[in-house]
């Protein structure tokens, strides 16, 4: 480090801690659900699907699952494309 | 950087970025090799061939938004558009995760042609990170690729088993078994290498490598502190802050896409107070 390397490096390089948060994040993730997590989402939308289609024609393609892992909750979020004319009287 | 928005069909190029030695760089290099072409304008998917072992997601930053896998898809349980995870930074980019709790034998060939195939239709590259080994992953990875990337160190056992894979791939796969198929091509990519250490003879030389392997060179990626920061921070090398490894990977990927690149072997060096201080003409 030279007397004037402030200058051209206005941030510090915190890189290291930005790894340990987001392995942490991870971790507690992976370890607390194990395999069950993995293979809970495919089965959720199936139901989920399933349970729209009772009212609504949809397809496998309309239904979009996102996800957002974070350290204090994690958030799912479920997009439904409805067809363009919904029936007006379900069954 | 231009991005034209692409009319034509789709190039649907697969790539396969393999070593058989591990920690060689493979999913660094299929990271920054990916997000270089999408970077480029070309509509490019990187897939995660390391069943069981997932990492790629941590490298492109995208773990957290990890919903269906690689594996989902194959066994029917996702649609493919499900589990294409699009990158936040390029839109040309999307990342297709493997499953972290399966194992390899969930790979089927014919799950994978399946897949690629689907894939061909809307990208212009698919890349295939390999996992290390000779095992059934990396044979799926490498199965159906027209090209390779052998990611090499300067080192013994690097270069041996770069040698292997290199056999593995003008023979155990589909273009090799294929007659009048032309062979994958297959080329170099050389990192973690130091000019200081080549320079007091205590490291391979590029061309003692290459006269080894004998195969093309596609670029050769310094050591560099770059490549640590950006995994920190799940960012591919090429888009973090310029480096000696990101331009040396930016060079890489032009010459992957036909263009003629001088090949230049740039060091890590931090330049001094004085070049600091009036600029780096040189």
């Amino acid at each position: 480090m030279s007397l004037f390397s402030f200058i051209r490096k206005p941030h510090p390089a915190k890189t290291a801690q930005t790894a340990k948060d987001r392995l942490q994040i991870l971790l507690a993730h992976e370890r607390s659900s194990g395999a069950a997590e993995a293979d809970y989402l495919p089965m959720l939308q199936r139901d989920i699907v399933a349970a729209i289609r009772k009212h609504v024609p949809i397809g496998e393609q309309d239904v979009e699952v996102r996800i957002e892992r974070g350290d204090q909750m994690s958030s799912l979020e479920i997009n439904i494309e409805l067809p363009a004319t919904v029936p007006s009287k379900a069954g | 950087m231009t991005t034209e928005p692409k009319t034509t069909a789709p190039l649907g190029r697969v790539i396969v970025i393999t070593s058989g030695k591990g920690g060689v760089g493979k999913t660094t290099s299929a990271a920054a090799i990916s997000a270089g072409l999408a970077k480029q304008g070309f509509k490019t998917v990187v897939i995660d061939f390391d069943v069981g072992l997932r990492n790629l997601d941590m490298i492109m930053g995208c773990e957290r938004r990890v919903v269906f896998d690689f594996i989902n898809v194959i066994q029917g349980d996702a649609k493919l558009k499900q589990a294409l995870i699009k990158d936040k930074r390029l839109d040309t980019l999307s990342i297709l995760p493997t499953s972290q709790t399966r194992d390899k034998d969930a790979l089927t060939k014919e799950g994978v042609e399946q897949i690629l195939t689907e894939l061909k239709a809307e990208f212009d590259y698919i890349v295939c990170d390999s996992p290390a080994g000779i095992e059934r992953g990396a044979q799926m990875a490498m199965y159906f690729a027209d090209e390779a990337v052998v990611v090499t160190n300067p080192e013994v056992s690097s270069v041996r088993d770069s040698d292997r894979v290199l056999g593995l791939l003008s023979s155990q796969t589909r273009r090799a078994e294929t007659e009048g198929a032309e062979p994958i091509k297959a080329q170099v990519l050389l990192t973690r290498y130091d000019q200081e250490r080549v320079d007091k003879g205590e490291m391979m030389t590029i061309e003692d490598v290459l006269e080894i392997l004998a195969v093309p060179l596609l670029g050769v990626i310094p050591e560099s502190k770059a490549v640590l920061k950006a995994s920190n921070v799940g960012t591919p090398v090429v888009l973090d802050e310029p480096s000696a490894a990101s331009r040396a990977y930016e060079d890489a990927v032009s010459r992957l896409t036909g263009t003629q690149v001088e090949m230049r072997i740039v060091g890590e060096r931090r330049p001094g107070l004085f070049q600091r201080l009036f600029g780096r003409a040189s």
